[in-house]
């Protein structure tokens, strides 16, 4: 549900439940996003791989 | 002769013949085509393939969904110890731990679309959310953190030894390495909100004197108490795992250090989750039945269910682990540690089975009858290719992913 749906209210219950919702996303997208871009920036030689110890 | 996958296998390890993988798979794959077909049935025929009623509306699977999401906190917990607390030793079982997470936690969602009955309607749930549903923060939580789980295991997938050779993928997966904490942490937050949460639900209905509690804030203690027994059963799982794995391969794969620190910490608190159940069951039984007109007894007078649930529940399954554990002896002793694992998953399970189907066994009105519930073959179809895909995805990732980083340390 978005902010701009009809069932949305502009209540705490509305804004804390969702608000935690899209800031896990938000928090999971960009970690997505930053290890997709380091990889690009590495394939493409902007950047060297970094040997990461398991 | 070598194998005939031996190119995909982790560096240096040492596998069983393909034939004999393949026959180790068939029990697994026939549960999973029994789940199949019952799942078919399910979403053609609709949910009267199964023993559920009105009475019954939660029933095997919730049982099955609880108990798999409970033990599969081992995932989040021994990420949060290995990354956010630093408990190093760790590392050398928390694949094993992730994946069996992304088993249970995918399993459970899968079993899950069964039992909405109209999975293409599965979506309202996120669109017209009622927020003050706990049930709807499960739903969140648990698809988040399967996104989370599939992450995590991600990595896992893409060091496979012919993988490797290729450069982005083994560029990424790296990249995916080095932020682990922040989806451990964020894995951590969603874990802990719908273990509790799973829990609250049950707490907060106050028309049912058995599963109703007293609590804090907006949180019945059920809440507590589900993710307390949850990161106190789910360690005990992983380890369980490892040595069932260890047994079946004839090999050791996580040195005792790790398994030994994973122990020690579900010993305290599996003590912790007991002693706080033990309060919390006495408070149940003392306080709030009298005052809801009822004696303990009275939720045992008649049906399948009876009062050795209880006993057996956080007797022989509770304290009987928590001492077994608590003991560094003990839980130095191979035998006694896998003793002491098993009995504290069964009581987890005992506990989510309790709260799930006794709780709907006991009338709550005067014209209301005691009733019990036996799950028709579809039910148990769909719940055993839990099993099955477990035991598939946990074999494969043995066979061809550096599961265990130790393994070739330990087997010379």
């Amino acid at each position: 549900m978005f902010p701009f749906c009809f069932e949305w209210k502009w209540d705490p219950d509305h804004f804390i439940f969702l608000g935690f919702l899209y800031l896990v996303l938000i928090i999971v997208g960009t970690g997505l996003g930053v290890a997709f871009l380091k990889t690009a920036a590495q394939v493409l030689g902007f950047m060297r791989e970094r040997h990461f110890d398991h | 002769m070598q194998p005939f996958d031996v190119a995909l296998f982790p560096e240096n390890a040492k596998r069983c013949s393909l034939k004999l993988f393949i026959a180790w798979t068939i029990p697994w794959v026939v549960l999973l085509l029994w789940g199949l077909v019952s799942a078919v049935l399910c979403l053609w025929k609709g949910l009267n393939q199964t023993n559920m009623t009105d009475y019954f509306a939660f029933a095997l699977w919730i049982v099955f969904d609880l108990a798999v999401i409970a033990l599969g906190a081992g995932a989040f917990f021994t990420g949060f110890l290995t990354y956010i607390i630093g408990k190093k030793e760790l590392k050398d079982i928390i694949n094993a731990a992730v994946l069996i997470g992304f088993i249970c936690y995918s399993g459970a969602v899968a079993m899950l679309g069964i039992d909405i009955g109209q999975p293409l309607r599965g979506w309202f749930i996120f669109w017209h959310v009622n927020v003050h549903s706990m049930l709807a923060e499960v739903s969140f939580c648990i698809t988040a953190y399967l996104i989370v789980l599939l992450i995590e295991y991600i990595p896992i997938i893409l060091e496979n030894r012919q993988i490797q050779r290729v450069r982005e993928l083994k560029y990424f997966g790296n990249n995916l390495h080095e932020i682990m904490a922040m989806f451990a942490a964020t894995g951590t937050f969603l874990s802990f909100f719908h273990q509790g949460s799973l829990g609250g639900l049950f707490g907060v209905m106050y028309a049912r004197p058995f599963d109703f509690r007293g609590g804090f804030y907006v949180w019945p203690w059920t809440f507590f108490l589900f993710v307390l027994s949850a990161i106190a059963a789910g360690p005990c799982f992983t380890i369980l795992c490892t040595k069932l794995t260890e047994f079946i391969s004839r090999k050791k794969l996580v040195p005792d250090r790790a398994v030994q620190t994973l122990a020690k910490i579900s010993a305290g608190l599996t003590c912790l989750y007991v002693g706080l159940k033990i309060i919390d069951t006495l408070v149940w039984a003392y306080k709030l039945t009298p005052k809801a007109g009822l004696t303990l007894m009275d939720y045992y007078r008649e049906g399948p269910y009876g009062i050795w649930l209880l006993i057996a529940e956080i007797g022989i399954c509770g304290v009987l682990p928590a001492i077994l554990l608590i003991i560094p002896k003990v839980r130095e002793h191979n035998g006694w540690l896998v003793v002491a694992c098993l009995l504290n998953c069964t009581g987890i399970v005992l506990n989510r089975f309790v709260f799930t189907v006794v709780s709907l066994a006991i009338p709550v009105m005067p014209f209301d009858r005691f009733v019990s519930y036996w799950p028709t073959w579809q039910e148990w179809g769909i719940a055993l290719a839990l099993v099955g895909y477990g035991f598939l995805l946990f074999s494969l990732s043995y066979r061809y992913l550096p599961l265990f980083p130790k393994e070739r340390e330990l087997n010379p």
